[in-house]
């Protein structure tokens, strides 16, 4: 296997331009969703609202003013896939279409996938949905087909300010404690990096830093995936197996009482 | 300066643009240099993309940003550490014209209450073209320097070639001076009269910024301005778009002057440059008042009867443009050739003329007018353009239009499906107008360059066919001519030899393209570069080689160098520096001129020629020649310490110790006793439309502004109630200008899908709208409905103890397209600057209601 590979988001510098979003679905050539005739959403500058089989950048930001403007930020952030390394959608996947590629990515593959929607639910982060043209599950696929030309996916080569870096998980791992230490010299007590290390479903290969608590960027505080639940269940199908048999045997021994 | 300069800057200001979301990629320089930890300032009416990655916002209401800088200069020269660095003064005394003397006659706006001495009533000087819109002007007389002993009219001018006779006829007595700088007549003290009353709390009441914050900035800019550090401004058409623009650009390089943040390495004031040619489109050009280089192009008005009245009233005796006559006959032997001899003045009498304003606004009042028959809109949408609904009544009146553009615009397609048309008011079969339209070849389907806003060619090459029947725009061009010449071939008019003469040889030399009837762009790049006329292969290597006496040919001065050999198009090179060296990137393109990339840069060592400090070095003096990391901005050899010549023309005239080689005094005005129509200094003049009465001066608005008064073109009078906000128009990063190229591409129309009013939730709950709620927005010359955004973004300023509210509306919709919406400037006026005449979009006033 190649290096993990991966995106640092660093959140800080994003101008919110949304050239990732374009050159995204240029490349990947996604479809505007109804042909580009949608309403203004009112939140903000984004019309773009999620991520979906079609949209698998996503621009959001986030609006933070006092009534008197004295205190003020405008947050933005490029979300996309985490490429988790546990992950959920990948271990719920039933037909085997989603893997995990020889850059520690996690991409789906279109022709083995049934369209079943497991995966969607299985997600924490809400990052999957059916692309209407194909029928299948999509999102992004850090760029495979780029990558193994030895190019960078589209959106961090459309970056203009550097928000969007891509390389090995080591190397983006040192940009970003380096750049968290000089924001936090700098006074920005409140800035932190978002899945960069394996306490988070044992890290996630696209990681952020943000400058706010996870939630207000709309990213669960603690993502879990279905697998967390193997042991308690397993306990319970356990316990549910013996009160079977307690109740069959037990129905049993009324039954053969009554033939009797 | 450049935008990859900014990179080098300590503190970045941002002032008259979002750069951030009009200039997206341009924009990674700043955010490199808050990465070196550089502060970032944005002082805008809104909190925008650009604020939000701002280490300060200041925010200030619309059109009062010559109050926002005249209060910088106000700071500076009152605080300590100007007052004690010695550096500035230093800067000031040598580079600039603070110890020049003006004449006793000039009278400013402290002693005028607004406006300066020479005012008169305005009235137009040819009865064919009374449509220069001005509502007053300036005799520039009193605004002279002093010169002792006083300047005599010259005798007749010299003829030539040679002209050296003629430029040396041009020599004045030079100026007076006075290096302590205190004399009450010194331009330093003219200045610091001027601004005195642009005081901190003055600044809070005419802008509404709030007065700490202003501190702040001034502050801010102060720490990173001196020998060590450089301040660099940017800005954008949020400076130019106002009836006073180039007096805010010209506030801002007067701070920047008073600085030292000129000529520098993160210095210097940014022209962000919209369109991707839009530089180029100027330096060519094609713009009605100059031709080639920045050349004045003949007029009727000015006396420039003949080829040596215009010599002597556009060429300057002193400073570089004493070479004037070179580039002028250079550039005629380009128009017409082997016509143009000695003789015939070089063919100067074939030169059109102009006989006013031929710019945008006047143009479509002439339409207006029923003056004009025919228009050719190339790369432009007119019909959402500036008071939209005049501009398409022009349109109507046309006999015939010509679009030529990507897709069937709103011009193309405004006898069809305008509001004017679709609402009843006119009916179709009314509209005489004779529509062609031309489907345009896109930038990879042919050769060429751009010329960015850096000044700086860049080869692009072809990379497909262009589909079915779309042609370049030099196909249009190339094929217009070639036509007119036919048609023209047999004429006996003495007034059609101009044209018969055109030099007209660039038909492609490949057969295919030949074919296609497309002509060759590197024939047409060699003619601008030039070239020995006796010798069409020798390219010349640059301006330094034209000559006065027909022997070279050039189209145009400044691009003179870029093709210096057939085998040597330096537009197309693309080889970057090494990294991590300090360079200005010389062999990647060309930059005009002669490949400099920061003007002026010999500023950036001290009088004896070595750099102000190790950290801000660029260009300096090695004791033999001006070396660095930059082509020198300078005479190669011409050492610190020399002297000016005495009674000497042209560079010779200059000291060693004066970078502004352009100009006729070798240094960089703070006070600018020609050229400018409105005034020497800038003054806050409110917009032409207010809701606020000037709390600076008497004088409302500027006393020299244009003002074109026809139906539909009205204003709001000062304060009128009516129309109590105000408004100002901007672009997304998620769509281009009128939309003309974005609103067709579904991946761009998602993004921002429909027309938006940004408003404050203070004015929306005043007037009951909701977010995304519809909103109904009007002026005295049109209504316009949008979506509403509710944000707190937007604010309302107190204004001298008042609460005034703001409204932003981006300008991106029209009638045809993938989305359709109202346009913005629908509610624009007809109102312009008097230097440059560009409208007035980012200030003026309106009602705002629930739909």
């Amino acid at each position: 296997m190649a290096e993990p590979m991966g995106f640092f988001t660093d959140t800080t510098v994003c101008i919110g331009c949304k050239a990732c979003e374009v050159a995204c679905k240029e490349w990947n050539q996604l479809p505007a969703a109804n042909g580009g005739v949608r309403t203004l959403s009112g939140d903000s500058y984004d019309n773009t609202r999620q991520l979906d089989g079609i949209h698998w950048r996503h621009v959001k930001f986030i609006e933070q003013f006092s009534a008197d403007r004295r205190q003020g930020r405008w947050l933005m952030m490029s979300d996309v896939c985490k490429h988790c390394v546990h992950a959920g959608c990948l271990e719920v996947c039933p037909t085997g279409a989603i893997v995990r590629t020889e850059f520690d990515t996690v991409d789906i593959q279109s022709d083995a996938c049934n369209g079943c929607r497991d995966c969607i639910g299985a997600c924490p982060f809400g990052v999957i949905d059916i692309n209407p043209v194909s029928g299948t599950a999509q999102k992004c696929t850090l760029c495979y087909d780029r990558l193994k030309g030895g190019l960078e996916p589209a959106c961090a080569k459309a970056c203009p300010t550097q928000s969007i870096n891509f390389g090995t998980i080591v190397d983006l791992k040192k940009l970003a404690q380096a750049r968290l230490g000089t924001l936090q010299r700098a006074g920005e007590t409140r800035a932190s990096l978002y899945g960069a290390d394996e306490h988070m479903l044992g890290g996630l290969n696209s990681f952020y830093l943000l400058v706010d608590r996870p939630e207000v960027y709309g990213l669960p505080t603690d993502p879990k995936i279905p697998s967390r639940n193997l042991k308690p269940s397993a306990i319970w199908s356990v316990f549910g197996s013996v009160a079977l048999t307690l109740m069959a045997m037990v129905s049993f021994r009324n039954r053969g009482t009554r033939d009797v | 300066m450049y935008p990859r300069s900014m990179a080098d800057s300590d503190c970045i200001v941002i002032q008259g643009s979002n750069m951030a979301e009009c200039h997206p990629v341009a924009f990674r320089w700043p955010m490199q240099a808050k990465l070196k930890g550089a502060k970032l300032i944005h002082v805008d009416p809104r909190f925008t993309r650009t604020s939000a990655m701002a280490d300060i916002h200041a925010p200030i209401r619309p059109g009062s940003d010559v109050a926002f800088l005249g209060g910088l200069i106000h700071y500076v020269l009152a605080s300590e550490r100007w007052n004690t660095d010695p550096f500035f003064k230093e800067f000031v005394v040598h580079y600039t014209n603070a110890a020049t003397i003006v004449g006793q006659d000039f009278k400013g706006t402290e002693d005028l209450d607004g406006v300066f001495s020479g005012l008169m009533q305005y009235t137009p000087s040819i009865k064919e073209w009374p449509l220069d819109g001005f509502v007053g002007q300036y005799d520039v007389k009193s605004w002279q320097y002093a010169t002792s002993p006083p300047a005599r009219p010259s005798a007749p001018p010299p003829a030539g070639p040679p002209f050296d006779p003629l430029v040396r006829s041009l020599l004045t007595p030079p100026p007076r001076r006075d290096e302590s700088l205190q004399d009450s007549h010194s331009v330093f003290q003219i200045v610091k009269r001027h601004f005195s009353r642009y005081t901190p709390e003055m600044v809070e009441r005419v802008t509404g910024c709030p007065r700490e914050t202003f501190i702040q900035v001034a502050e801010t800019i102060l720490a990173n301005s001196g020998r060590e550090r450089t301040t660099s401004f940017a800005y954008a058409v949020a400076w130019t778009q106002h009836t006073n623009g180039p007096q805010m650009i010209g506030c801002c390089a007067l701070l920047q002057l008073l600085l030292g943040n000129i000529g520098r390495p993160g210095a210097g004031v940014m022209a962000l440059r919209g369109h991707a040619s839009i530089q180029g489109s100027t330096d060519v050009p094609t713009l009605y008042h100059s031709i080639h280089g920045y050349m004045n192009h003949p007029s009727a008005l000015k006396g420039h009867e003949s080829l040596r009245d215009w010599l002597h009233a556009e060429t300057t005796a002193r400073g570089y443009w004493a070479n004037t006559p070179k580039f002028m006959v250079s550039y005629l032997k380009s128009m017409y050739g082997a016509a143009a001899t000695k003789d015939n003045d070089f063919g100067y009498d074939w030169h059109p003329k102009i006989i006013g304003d031929h710019s945008h606004l006047p143009m479509f009042v002439a339409m207006n007018e029923g003056r004009v028959k025919g228009m050719l809109c190339v790369g432009q949408n007119p019909a959402t353009s500036l008071n939209a609904s005049v501009e398409r009544k022009g349109l109507a009146r046309l006999q015939w239009l010509v679009v030529k553009d990507n897709w069937l615009t709103e011009t193309a397609t405004f006898w069809k499906n305008s509001p004017e048309v679709t609402s009843g008011q006119l009916r179709r079969e009314d509209i005489q107008t004779e529509v062609f339209f031309f489907p345009s070849a896109q930038v990879a389907e042919y050769e060429g360059s751009f010329t960015n806003t850096q000044r700086m060619l860049q080869w692009h090459y072809k990379a497909a066919d262009p589909p079915g029947d779309c042609r370049t725009d030099l196909w249009l061009t190339h094929q217009l001519a070639r036509r007119l010449q036919a048609m023209y071939a047999d004429s006996t008019l003495s007034r059609d030899r101009g044209f018969k003469s055109l030099t007209w040889d660039f038909d492609a030399d490949d057969p295919r393209e030949r074919e296609r009837g497309e002509p060759d762009a590197l024939k047409i790049l060699k003619e601008i570069n030039g070239y020995a006329t006796d010798a069409p292969g020798r390219h010349l290597a640059g301006f330094g080689d034209l000559k006065d006496d027909g022997s070279t040919t050039c189209a145009s001065w400044i691009y003179c160098g870029v093709f210096p050999a057939p085998d040597r198009n330096l537009a197309a090179r693309k080889q970057p520096d090494p990294p991590n060296t300090p360079g200005a990137q010389l062999d990647w393109g060309w930059a005009w001129p002669a490949n400099r990339r920061i003007l002026y840069n010999r500023a950036s060592a001290d009088v004896r020629g070595k750099p102000w400090s190790e950290r801000k070095k660029w260009v300096w003096w090695d004791g033999a020649r001006w070396t660095g990391y930059d082509v020198p901005d300078f005479a190669p050899t011409k050492a610190p310490s020399s002297k000016a010549t005495p009674g000497a023309i042209g560079l010779d005239a200059l000291s060693g110790s004066d970078p502004f080689i352009m100009k006729p005094d070798g240094v960089g005005w703070l006070y600018v006793p020609s050229g400018l129509a409105d005034g020497p200094l800038p003054v806050h003049y409110e917009p032409a439309e207010s809701p606020v009465v000037n709390p600076l001066y008497r004088q409302q608005s500027s006393p020299v502004l244009k003002h074109w008064t026809l139906a539909g073109n009205q204003l709001a009078p000062v304060g009128d109630a009516r129309f109590p906000y105000i408004i100002t128009t901007y672009r997304l990063t998620e769509h281009y200008l009128s939309g003309a190229m974005s609103r067709w591409n579904p991946w761009l129309t998602e993004l921002q899908p429909e027309p938006f009013l940004e408003i404050s939730p203070e004015l929306a709950a005043e007037k009951g709208i909701a977010n995304t709620g519809w909103a109904t927005i009007s002026t005295p010359r049109g209504r316009v409905r949008a979506k509403a955004l509710v944000t707190r973004r937007l604010r309302p300023f107190t204004i001298d103890g008042r609460t005034v509210h703001q409204v932003g509306l981006p300008f991106h919709w029209g009638y045809q397209g993938l989305i359709t919406g109202d346009a913005a400037n629908e509610l624009t006026a007809l109102v312009a600057d008097p230097n440059v005449s560009i409208h007035e979009g980012k200030a003026f006033v309106c009602n705002v209601e629930k739909a």
